[in-house]
């Protein structure tokens, strides 16, 4: 029993430690900053994700799996707060997206953002 | 209601950080949970927004929905990643959130953040600005599986 919890955690720390190197890969791969930004996101989802699961198993039932699930819940919380405002202050220094299809004018919807002015078209 | 059960989640926090049961550490605990609870009446933060209670028994199911869409989605961001051509189409639309409450709309602006290959650069009304990765990830958007998938989480309280 013992020896299956260790193995499914490093197994899970090994998985983790996978999808932070391939966030880290994409970082350098992708062309631009939006894209490199969807590399960084499976570092820290997937990535981290696995990692405390992994940690979890290696600590058992207790207080510090639980100071790790508070932990995954701040990552998961202020990752997407940080992705917006990173986004939001390249679209105002007027970096544009290198886009293969603009699709905001095809949907029906008005393009209201306040932005209009700086943002590609 | 909503300020007894903010009290209570910040005492059992505190309780959990603490790992200390004397007398006077758990007096200090409701102390400052109840105190935090004053500061936040004060700041006018512990309202439907800021402790939103009511979403609480949806979110029981909606996170491991959520936990399972990241998955998928972070193994397919990590497939354009490691294929040679790497093979991306960034595109950029615009969707409608159909939720009712703005703690409602931050869930689902923020899942789409958190799900890779897709994130919510701009938000004018309940118009949300897309980029994604690739096309199919904005087309997946559009078709409302998420925005449907939100909503219910929203009234299941």
């Amino acid at each position: 029993m013992r020896l299956a919890v260790e193995i499914a955690s490093w197994g899970f720390m090994l998985l983790g430690s996978f999808f932070t190197l391939v966030g880290a890969f994409g970082l350098v791969r992708m062309p631009e900053v939006f894209t490199r930004m969807h590399a960084a996101s499976v570092t820290d989802t997937l990535g981290v994700g696995f990692l405390i699961f992994g940690m979890c198993l290696q600590a058992g039932f207790g207080l510090v799996s639980l100071k790790l699930l508070f932990l995954l819940a701040l990552f998961f919380f202020t990752a997407p707060v940080v992705t917006h405002a990173l986004a939001q202050a390249c679209l105002h220094e007027g970096i544009k997206p290198q886009l293969a299809e603009d699709r905001r004018g095809m949907t029906g919807a008005r393009p209201t953002d306040p932005d209009d002015g700086r943002q590609p078209s | 209601m909503r300020y007894v059960s903010l009290a209570g989640l910040l005492f059992a926090f505190w309780l959990a950080l603490s790992g200390h049961y004397t007398p006077m550490l758990v007096t200090a605990g409701v102390v400052c949970a109840v105190a935090c609870v004053f500061a936040a009446i004060r700041m006018r933060v512990a309202d439907p927004e800021g402790h939103p209670i009511e979403l609480f028994r949806g979110a029981i199911t909606y996170f491991p929905w959520l936990f399972w869409e990241i998955a998928k989605s972070g193994w397919s961001v990590t497939r354009v990643i490691l294929h040679p051509s790497l093979p991306i189409s960034p595109t950029m639309t615009v969707v409608r959130a159909s939720q009712k409450t703005a703690a409602g709309m931050a869930t689902y602006a923020n899942s789409i953040t958190l799900t890779p290959g897709t994130m919510t650069v701009g938000v004018s009304g309940d118009e949300f600005t897309i980029h994604a990765l690739v096309r199919d990830g904005a087309i997946d958007l559009e078709g409302g599986g998420m925005d449907r998938r939100v909503s219910q989480f929203e009234g299941a309280a």
